[in-house]
């Protein structure tokens, strides 16, 4: 399937090509967009291919499954990689007017191709020392993004963003490595069949608890999400953007493909761990956020709030919940790229992101108010938008499950984050500005605003369409779960997949 | 580092380690070696030419930043890939257009392709970022005035 | 030969966590590097110890005349290197990086990104 392939070409060809421009920075910016919408072109036809037909699957280097390496996309993964492409291409117009022109040259956009091309991989292999790969890939250009602009608060936030995640990619790799000891596989597919039939239970449950670790450090599930509040608020905000959207979803998707392929989530302690570490997640991130002043740390600690729904519907795996927590990921990413667009508007027109400092946006520019209540409703879960029927099909999983006090932590986490999002609303767009003199601020040009509105518009849009339509949305999540829940069509694409 | 024996056998010294790096990465078709061996021995060349003539030095005598022969590398790797794609085959797979069929099954020709252009693919990206990083600590240490790194 | 690799894997591990929880980043760049060679020696070991040749072909054969050893513990171990090497030589840099502008490798002394205010600012 060459589609499979070029959804990797494409970004990694446009970081390659923008490298090349970067002495011409309109040519430069031109690649940038037109690679990102190319990536989105392409994620589309292989989305609709595999709505048509059923998961794909390709072979690299003509090595036949299960001894290659294997790319593979049932309806998670192309629904995956279509939403990425959907971020690509809103963070690469939002760059073109937020990102300082010394940061171009040295390397933006051709990191945030590497940055798209580690995430698409990690969502289309189908092999797990190969997922390991895409995790560095995406880690190295995370890295390179993280301390661009090198100032002192970047690099403190990317020193430990570093730390944490490289101990978790080395218990990762142990995992694998102790996984493969005790199969001899590491596609995925194969190992769906191998890992079953394992009667060493220890073997199971470490290579399990390792890859948990793992995936958790990535997702920011609790107590593993330190890195995430200390750093994503440094970096430009194009970057806290696309960190935002995508890096700890990958660790979600990673968490609920290895956790219903090769192990079932409902196997024991496991589930228990996933449970109680969703639960304390979603609480700790809005306790986190109620206590902070700043616009990009709020959303930061709403990130890892959202995660533990995500997580939640896993660890009930029950039908229901993995088609919650599906439907979850791709309201969420949409959603929480918009917000941190928008405080990025913010902070053009201001100057600042501390609440504390800024002031009477509604009057200045009522037109964003409306652009920030959009995703901030959805985000709390306020019908109909997106996040209301995400939330609503989280909290009945968990309540057919009986687990009521899960049910009624999302459900005051929820009431939490209307707090969080009021306060924003309230300090930033209602008071009046501190400082009366510089409430005019500073308008946008025109270029600029177009580069800075439209993706939040658009991002917008689709919050609304996903709230007011969301049946075609729920009817992709439900057979994305059922595939999940059972792979033997994924199974049979990977293993049947021979040249 | 101010050393006229050092200064003057990495003069001759670099070469050869050059061209032994370039034998290493060719016998990695067969046999223990190959780019990423290949490339590190390249790239201690260049580090011993740095720390004897100085980072300046052995910038003008690359001609090429690092970070772009890194990307170059990148290119070729996935011009090895995409043309195992384009003849047909999966992205990656393996391509002899000089090697021939005999009619007893045997192959004969010169076995040279797509997995050679790989493998100077690697050996580029690794000389390219291991010397950008270097130079980037190098220059750090040396210089007041500290450069972005690539 | 198990028992010994497993009793160094554990060496290596305590090493490692003992100097990541010292704070000092240059110590835990040390901690990075055993613990990346405890992860490879568990590959390793998971791949079987066997006494066999290298997995190699002899020239104008098509298969190996004797045993030979796994390769693909071999070849993931190969890139595990490498991609720890690129890793390990970044974050020397970073840290590089961070003592220059920030004048500390102590872990607790970096508080720009979160200023300690933030956590006893009672609004």
């Amino acid at each position: 399937m060459v589609l499979l392939t070029l959804a990797l070409v494409v970004p990694l060809a446009t970081a390659i090509l923008t490298f090349l421009a970067r002495r011409t920075p309109g040519l430069q910016r031109g690649l940038s967009v037109a690679g990102a919408a190319a990536l989105l072109a392409v994620s589309l036809v292989l989305g609709a291919e595999v709505v048509a037909g059923g998961p794909i699957a390709a072979t690299m280097g003509g090595w036949p499954a299960p001894f290659g390496i294997t790319l593979v996309a049932d309806l998670l993964s192309a629904a995956m990689v279509v939403i990425t492409g959907v971020i690509a291409l809103a963070v690469a117009v939002y760059g073109l007017g937020e990102i300082d022109p010394a940061e171009e040259r040295i390397g933006h956009h051709t990191l945030l191709h590497a940055l798209l091309l580690g995430v698409t991989g990690a969502f289309l292999t189908g092999d797990l020392f190969n997922l390991y790969v895409w995790f560095e890939v995406m880690l190295i250009a995370s890295f390179g993004l993280l301390a661009l602009g090198g100032r002192p608060d970047q690099l403190d936030g990317a020193i430990k963003y570093v730390a944490l995640n490289l101990v978790s990619t080395l218990a990762f790799l142990a995992g694998v490595g102790l996984l493969y000891g005790a199969t001899g596989t590491l596609n995925m597919a194969d190992l769906h069949g191998a890992v079953p039939d394992l009667d060493n239970a220890t073997v199971v449950f470490t290579t399990a608890a390792l890859l948990l670790f793992a995936f958790s450090v990535k997702s920011a599930l609790f107590p593993v999400f330190f890195w995430l509040p200390a750093s994503y608020h440094t970096p430009s905000v194009t970057t806290s953007a696309v960190f935002a959207a995508l890096l700890t979803k990958v660790g979600v998707y990673a968490l609920i493909r290895v956790f219903t392929l090769i192990y079932d989530a409902g196997m024991p302690l496991i589930q228990e761990l996933l449970l109680v570490a969703a639960g304390l997640t979603m609480l700790t991130g809005v306790l986190g956020a109620a206590a902070q002043n700043d616009i990009r740390r709020i959303l930061s600690f709403h990130i890892i709030s959202q995660i533990g729904y995500m997580v939640l519907g896993l660890a009930l795996y029950t039908p229901l919940a993995i088609v919650g927590a599906i439907f979850y990921i791709i309201h969420h990413i949409v959603v929480k790229a918009n917000l941190f667009l928008v405080g990025g508007v913010v902070k053009k027109l201001t100057g600042s992101e501390d609440l504390a400092r800024i002031g009477g946006l509604w009057a200045a520019a009522p037109w964003l108010g409306v652009l920030f209540l959009i995703p901030a409703l959805s985000l709390a879960g306020i019908p109909p938008l997106s996040g209301f029927w995400a939330k609503l099909v989280v909290i009945k999983a968990s309540l057919e499950a009986e687990h009521y006090v899960l049910a009624a932590t999302a459900l005051v986490v929820g009431l939490l984050t209307v707090y969080s999002m009021s306060k924003i609303w309230l300090e930033a767009f209602w008071k009046p500005h501190p400082e009366p003199a510089r409430a005019a601020g500073r308008g946008l040009d025109r270029g600029e605003s177009w580069a800075l509105l439209a993706p939040i518009v658009g991002l917008a849009a689709i919050t609304v369409l996903i709230g007011l339509v969301a049946a075609p949305f729920y009817a992709v999540s439900t057979t994305a779960a059922d595939q999940l829940l059972d792979p033997s069509a994924y199974v049979t694409a990977v293993l049947g997949a021979r040249p | 580092m101010n050393s006229i024996i050092l200064t003057a056998a990495t003069r001759v010294i670099t070469p050869l380690m050059v061209a032994f790096s370039l034998f290493i990465l060719l016998r990695g078709h067969n046999e223990p070696g190959g780019g990423f061996i290949g490339g590190l021995v390249a790239t201690t060349a260049f580090a011993l030419y740095a720390k004897a003539l100085g980072v300046r030095a052995t910038r003008a005598a690359l001609r090429v930043e690092p970070a772009a022969i890194a990307v170059a590398g990148l290119g070729l790797a996935a011009l090895a890939g995409l043309w195992g794609l384009l003849a047909g085959g999966a992205f990656l797979e393996g391509m002899w257009p000089l090697l021939t069929t005999t009619p007893s099954g045997d192959k004969a020709g010169l076995p040279l392709g797509s997995v050679l252009l790989f493998d100077v693919g690697v050996y580029l990206v690794v000389v390219g970022s291991v010397l950008a990083i270097l130079f980037a600590l190098e220059e750090d240490v040396a210089a007041s005035s500290p450069e972005e790194a690539d | 030969m198990e028992l010994a690799l497993a009793v160094l894997v554990g060496v290596l591990t305590t090493c490692a966590v003992y100097l990541m929880l010292s704070g000092n980043m240059v110590r835990f760049i040390f901690a990075l590097a055993l613990l990346s060679n405890a992860v490879n020696l568990v590959i390793f070991a998971a791949g079987r110890l066997t006494y066999a040749a290298p997995p190699l072909i002899a020239d104008g054969a098509k298969a190996p005349a004797d045993t030979v050893a796994n390769a693909l513990p071999q070849a993931l171990i190969l890139t595990a290197i490498v991609i720890g090497f690129g890793l390990l030589a970044f974050t020397l840099v970073l840290v590089h990086r961070a003592h220059q502008t920030l004048g500390t490798v102590e872990a607790d002394d970096m508080r720009v990104a979160e200023p300690a205010s933030d956590d006893d600012e009672a609004r």
